[in-house]
């Protein structure tokens, strides 16, 4: 018993806090549920950007995807679409609350999905583009988006789609989308603490170090690709469905497809935090959100300045992020499982073996 | 015995007007050491580059195992058991040995959920055991991006053997490795083929290592097969040395 709680630490601190933070704070409920939704943002973005190496610019598209697939789906189950979102300025549409919870429910499963499948189908296109190249093809994926479901009058165009009305009182709702984002970041990082420590994670360490090599090697790089994206992109799409609900509208270019907040926070959350580690994202996040919400209140007008500075710093000084600082300045503390009281060997001190140059 | 497992027949490959290799033909051995020399530029590195299908050939055909394979692209070549190492050494180098040695193993029967499997006690120990094999055991949980350029060689080799390939390419084994490390490296290499039966089709430039070593030598020059035969043939052939020494 105590060894799992030793080796579950951060789960269960995390557990913890996350589940009596609510009741707590309940004044800054909705911040606290934000950064949860930033976390699941760096965590997810590591995957690519940090564990395999692609610097995806676009990911906030899965997050709009998810958003809009879980309107239309929680709307089309009970009415047309296109007079909805046509309708909703002059007339109430009310949902029964089993319609809304069938709704909610089935929207983010197919938001999920949804984004997993265009995920993979991206993959086809934009994993031929490699460094660069990649981050402005993804970059182009989401602003597309954004222009596109901007002119598609179906889904309400640029004047968005006002989102079923949650069954409840306002106290119960915050409680229910905190708890909802809060869950989902827990599993994802559990998920991801199982995923690294298997073949999947070492692959995609690999295309990260030399994807020539790797293919050389005969591994199935584009599979390892598309699936570690689709991965990504579940989670953002079940993110952006809920966050959808929780706001209770979306429009394309400020909330579904915001490339220059949300899509960028997520790259300088994971550099802040280090990149190609399981907890970085999840520093990087915190302190990320933090430094952004007290500047909002405590120094608007200036708050833009202050997180551009931030950005030029992480990214001109401090690129390898807290995690990786730790990491080069404890490295004792970080080696892997089994080598805990490591001999001087191990460190390198030894002389060579007989053999080894 | 003399069964030929990898058969080139006419291959011939240009980048634009340079003519980089030009009709050649050669076949290697089954379970044999068959060595590749000719002077810089002759177009040894590219005619590998052809056969584990790193770009398309112009023309001609490469046969591995009976199997025609010059459509295939580099993954699916790799996976048939047909493996290279690099000229210029290619490592994982931000993951430790050990992750290198495990992400080696054989993909040629790995299907989907394979990616998520974690590796089993006898995988960790043969990759342990070939880190001993090459001398890296001590070092196996050190950032392979670490290691000396010959310990990444002596690395490269393990990750290869690793593999399980049938057929390993090596494209300069001892190019930048201590002079006194590469008798370990060529008692290695014959071990590898002898122990593991795995055929060996070396690029060498150190004429004292191919000529221990190989059953059998193919000799190129301008893009050309000029000469082959078994080595001390080759040691006295006009033609190749005039190649290398250049004409008198």
């Amino acid at each position: 018993m105590t060894l799992f709680v030793r080796r579950n630490l951060p789960f269960l601190l995390i557990f913890a806090m996350g589940a009596v933070a609510p009741f707590l704070f309940p004044d800054i409920s909705n911040e606290i549920a934000v950064l949860w939704l930033m976390i699941l943002f760096a965590s997810t973005w590591d995957i690519l950007g940090g564990q395999m190496g692609y610097n995806s610019l676009g990911n906030i598209f899965f997050f709009g995807a998810g958003m809009y697939i879980c309107a239309v789906v929680q709307i089309g189950l009970y009415y047309d679409v296109g007079m909805y979102t046509s309708g909703a300025r002059t007339t109430h549409i009310v949902f029964t609350n089993a319609q809304y919870f069938t709704g909610f429910a089935l929207g983010t499963l197919a938001g999920g999905v949804g984004a997993a499948v265009l995920a993979v189908a991206a993959g086809f296109i934009l994993f031929g583009l490699r460094g660069p190249y990649f981050a402005i093809g993804t970059l182009g994926l989401a602003i597309a988006a954004a222009e596109l479901i901007s002119s598609w009058e179906w889904v309400g165009a640029a004047s968005g789609i006002s989102m079923p009305v949650f069954p409840g009182a306002p106290e119960t709702q915050k409680l229910f989308f905190y708890f909802l984002l809060f869950a989902l970041a827990f599993v994802l990082l559990i998920f991801l603490r199982w995923l690294y420590s298997t073949n999947f994670g070492i692959a995609l360490n690999a295309i990260r170090d030399d994807e020539e090599k790797a293919e050389a090697m005969g591994l199935h790089t584009r599979r390892y690709k598309r699936t570690a994206w689709a991965i990504s992109a579940a989670f953002l799409g079940v993110s952006g469905a809920i966050f959808a609900n929780m706001t209770g509208f979306i429009e394309p270019r400020d909330i579904a497809f915001p490339t220059t907040t949300f899509n960028l926070y997520m790259v300088v959350m994971v550099l802040l935090g280090g990149k190609g580690t399981l907890w970085g994202p999840v520093v990087g996040a915190v302190i990320f959100h933090t430094l952004k919400e007290v500047t909002w209140t405590y120094f608007l007008g200036w708050q833009y300045v202050a997180l551009g500075l931030l950005i030029v710093v992480t990214i001109v000084y401090f690129q390898q992020g807290v995690v990786g600082w730790l990491m080069e300045k404890y490295p004792r503390r970080f080696l892997p499982r089994g080598t805990q009281q490591p001999d001087q060997r191990a460190i390198g001190l030894a002389p060579q073996p007989e053999g080894a140059e | 015995m003399s069964e030929p497992i990898i058969e080139l027949h006419d291959v011939s490959k240009a980048y634009g007007g340079v003519i980089a290799n030009r009709a050649v033909s050669l076949t290697v051995e089954r379970g044999s050491i068959t060595g590749l020399i000719g002077p810089n530029g002759s177009g040894k590195t590219t005619l590998f580059n052809s056969i584990v299908g790193y770009h398309p050939i112009n023309s001609g055909s490469i046969r591995f195992d009976g199997r025609e394979i010059s459509q295939l692209r580099v993954q699916e070549i790799a996976r048939l058991g047909l493996l290279r190492t690099f000229q210029t050494t290619r490592i994982y180098g931000k993951m430790d040995c050990m992750h290198n040695m495990l992400i080696s193993i054989p993909h040629r029967k790995a299907r989907y959920f394979d990616m998520f499997a974690r590796e089993r006690p006898e995988v960790v120990e043969r990759a342990e055991q070939l880190l001993a094999f090459v001398g890296l055991y001590e070092k196996r949980f050190l950032r392979a991006g670490s290691l000396s350029f010959g310990q990444q060689k002596l690395l490269e080799f393990a990750m290869a053997l690793m593999n399980e390939p049938t057929v390993l390419l090596l494209d300069e084994p001892t190019a930048g490795i201590n002079p006194t490390l590469i008798n370990g490296l060529l008692d290695r290499l014959k071990r590898a083929n002898a122990e593991f039966g795995i055929t060996l089709f070396i690029i060498e430039h150190n004429m004292r290592v191919i000529m221990n070593t190989a059953s059998k030598i193919y000799c190129m020059a301008h893009g050309e097969l000029l000469a082959e035969g078994p080595p001390a043939e080759i040691q006295r052939d006009r033609r190749v040395i005039e190649a290398y020494l250049g004409e008198h």
